[in-house]
């Protein structure tokens, strides 16, 4: 009689660590091809000069040297910065909103489930349509913001034309979106927050802010949590509603890091692959730091 | 329908294959190329063409790609300087031979835009005027006529912002429309010779010829020339200021015209004239930008494709394509009839006998693409903080030495 550990095959006696493995490989190839190897690709491309026709020329790292130069100028680059950081901060309102507004929605009246979809309508349509109907919004001639102002004798204001407030009528139509996504976040949240712990706090008296406070939120981290990562995410990303509301102007105010790299590098007037790619790489840092933060977090959470 | 006998170059009959990539994507540009391609086919039964129309934004970006990877035998392109990264990358064939003899003659009118490095590298196929388009209506209520220098111009603007409306309807958002006035104003302060050097980066932005150019740009400002807002609009979203009555002019080219048509202004209500003078020394130079076709040094099929640039350009289909119900521009071939639309018979009048500076190609297609895109983005910025012009100028000075090498 032999034996049978030595009778099954290879794969037989190994099925059960390597299944996973092979459900696991096609992503992860796809993942590795074309996520991570062109990460590397923009690190190197990023110390040439290059037009994407001709040949590529090395010039270490002068593009980030023009990138510090135009830092010190007070220029595109440090306009692009500046108002990434603008994003960050201002985009995390939509947190708060989001919180606010589930907690407003999580009842129980007739017709609430009406009331969830039309606040979670505006994460359904497409951003290139939100920002078309903001922009008409703030038309200084013809939109309904100005006509609005005017009830009250003020502006008209020339929201996305004027270097002083164009950002912020960008992020206010970011935010509408958001909103709704963090908001959906929180209900799913409140749904399983526990309802014994909510009786025990009440019976020790506790409502209103301060149940909220140390009874609710405390339950609702893991949604924070999400929220946090994917509105942190969105503002480092925001490219679309810039590129359809204002393209970056006027005169390069509007800009961000996504974009502007778009704009150098493969825009009609662009084409500088190399500087394009030095402006990704810090783009990348900056979304390093944070990525970094949500791993460590994660796996810390994970450890518990 | 045209006689195959009109076209014929020795070799008649053609065969094979012959691969077009267009951005006629419009639709009265598309019907002009699919015409063009049924009728050529005709001339050739036994050819086999394929046309394919991009959209023409996305096909800025997408020739980079088919010119090395997949190149079709034809391609339309731009001229002057928006050709140079093709030519000097090897990717566009010298079509210096088929400009041999009665082309250059023919197409006198255009050769220089499509020559770099002292050899042709396509062909035109239409071209358009730039100038002063306004409200004819407001212009006779007022008393005014059309101006004929500066102080002219600027004493009509002055009349129009008396009567409460503004001079000139403008949509800056995307650029290149304020390219327009610094191109026209530059052209009456420097000259051609000077917007040629100035945009191939011979001459410092910080001239003082350049600064005379802002200089006659900030009188307009001043004045309050310009409609409020115009950095929140595409030039199609500021020509309601136009058609309203609360501007009395745009700067635009001709392609214009259809638009304010459509919106009302008939020809009682709409007319055309020249930029006028400002620098008596300086003779007139016009913008007329002119687009092309092409054959990509990766094309298979280049004895054919030189057959279609040659019919493209005949007289006949000149006169044909850019008829008013067609194209509704001007056509490069100087055996050609132009439409009799008023605008096209003023506009080829005014290029052919009124235009002997030279004719510029656009400031975006004469400068480099990267200081185009800077320099446009000044030019805006000027518009809205006229007092910062040193800062601005600097900034693109330095662009200049960065992008000329």
């Amino acid at each position: 009689m032999s034996d049978p550990t030595l009778s099954r095959s290879f794969w037989h006696r190994n099925q059960q660590t390597l299944a996973p493995w092979l459900f696991l490989a096609p992503g992860i190839l796809f993942f590795v091809f074309y996520v991570v190897y062109p990460v590397f690709q923009s690190f190197n491309l990023s110390l040439y000069e290059w037009d994407g026709l001709g040949a590529k020329e090395y010039v270490g790292l002068r593009n980030y040297e023009d990138l510090y130069y135009e830092y010190i100028d007070r220029d595109a680059f440090y306009t692009a910065l500046k108002n990434n950081v603008i994003w960050l901060f201002l985009y995390l309102l939509a947190i708060p909103a989001g919180l606010f507004i589930a907690l407003f929605l999580n009842q129980t009246v007739t017709g609430i489930r009406l009331y969830k979809s039309l606040f979670f309508f505006p994460f359904v349509i497409s951003q290139v349509v939100v920002g078309l109907v903001f922009t008409w919004f703030y038309d200084p001639a013809f939109g309904f913001l100005n006509v609005f102002l005017g009830w009250f004798g003020a502006g008209p204001i020339n929201m996305l034309g004027d270097e002083k407030y164009v950002t912020y009528g960008v992020i206010i139509a970011g935010l509408w979106p958001q909103t709704a996504y963090c908001m959906i976040l929180y209900l799913t949240g409140l749904n399983a927050v526990n309802p014994e712990q909510i009786e025990a706090g009440r019976l020790d008296g506790a409502k209103g802010l301060r149940m909220l406070w140390h009874v609710v939120l405390p339950q609702l981290r893991p949604a924070t949590f999400i929220a946090f990562v994917v509105t942190i995410i969105g503002a480092l990303r925001s490219f679309d509603l810039i590129s359809i509301m204002t393209s970056g102007g006027p005169f390069g105010s509007s800009r961000v890091l996504a974009y502007y790299m778009f704009e150098v590098a493969l825009s009609e007037y662009g084409f500088r692959m190399g500087y394009g790619a030095a402006i990704a790489v810090v783009l990348f840092g900056i979304m390093m730091v944070f990525i970094a933060y949500f791993l460590w977090s994660m796996y810390r959470e994970e450890k518990r | 329908m045209l006689a195959g006998s009109a076209f014929a170059d020795g070799h008649s009959k053609l065969s094979g294959d012959l691969v077009i990539f267009s951005d006629m994507s419009n639709p009265a540009p598309r019907a002009v190329m699919e015409g063009m391609v049924e009728r050529f086919e005709e001339m050739h039964p036994d050819l086999n063409i394929q046309l394919t129309v991009i959209d023409r934004e996305a096909y800025k970006t997408q020739i980079r790609n088919f010119l090395t990877a997949d190149a079709p035998d034809v391609a339309n392109w731009y001229a002057a300087n928006r050709m140079r990264p093709y030519v000097d990358a090897g990717l566009f064939e010298d079509v210096s031979d088929i400009w041999e003899g009665t082309m250059s003659e023919e197409l006198a009118s255009t050769k220089g835009a499509m020559t770099l490095d002292g050899k042709q590298w396509g062909v035109p196929y239409t071209y358009y005027q730039w100038g002063v388009y306004y409200r004819k209506d407001i212009y006779e209520e007022l008393g005014l006529s059309e101006p004929t220098n500066w102080e002219e111009f600027k004493a009509n603007c002055q009349a129009v912002i008396d009567s409460g409306k503004k001079c000139f309807t403008l949509g800056s958002k995307f650029l290149w429309t304020a390219a327009g006035w610094f191109d026209y104003l530059n052209m009456r302060t420097n000259g051609y010779q000077f917007h040629a050097d100035l945009t191939g980066g011979k001459i410092e932005w910080t001239d003082e010829r350049v600064k005379a150019t802002f200089a006659n740009w900030k009188e307009l400002l001043d004045m309050g020339a310009f409609i409020d807002d115009h950095t929140a609009y595409s030039w199609q979203e500021s020509l309601p200021f136009m058609t309203n009555g609360d501007a009395a002019a745009i700067l635009k080219g001709n392609f214009a015209v259809a638009p304010l048509r459509e919106a009302g202004l008939d020809d009682s209500k709409l007319d055309f004239h020249q930029f006028p003078a400002i620098n008596g020394d300086v003779e007139l130079a016009e913008d007329a930008p002119t687009d092309t076709f092409h054959i990509p040094a990766n094309a298979q099929n280049k004895d054919n494709a030189k057959a279609f640039l040659k019919f493209v350009t005949s007289a006949e289909n000149q006169t044909l394509i850019n008829a008013g119900d067609a194209l509704g521009q001007l056509p490069v071939n100087n055996k050609s009839s132009v439409d009799d639309d008023k605008f096209l018979q003023e506009g080829f009048d005014m290029l052919s006998n009124n235009s002997t500076g030279g004719v510029a190609q656009f400031f975006d297609r004469d400068a480099p693409a990267e200081m185009a895109k800077v320099a446009m983005e000044g030019f805006q910025e000027f518009m809205v903080k006229p007092d910062e012009l040193d800062r601005i100028l600097g900034k693109l000075e330095r662009a200049r030495g960065r992008i000329y090498k």
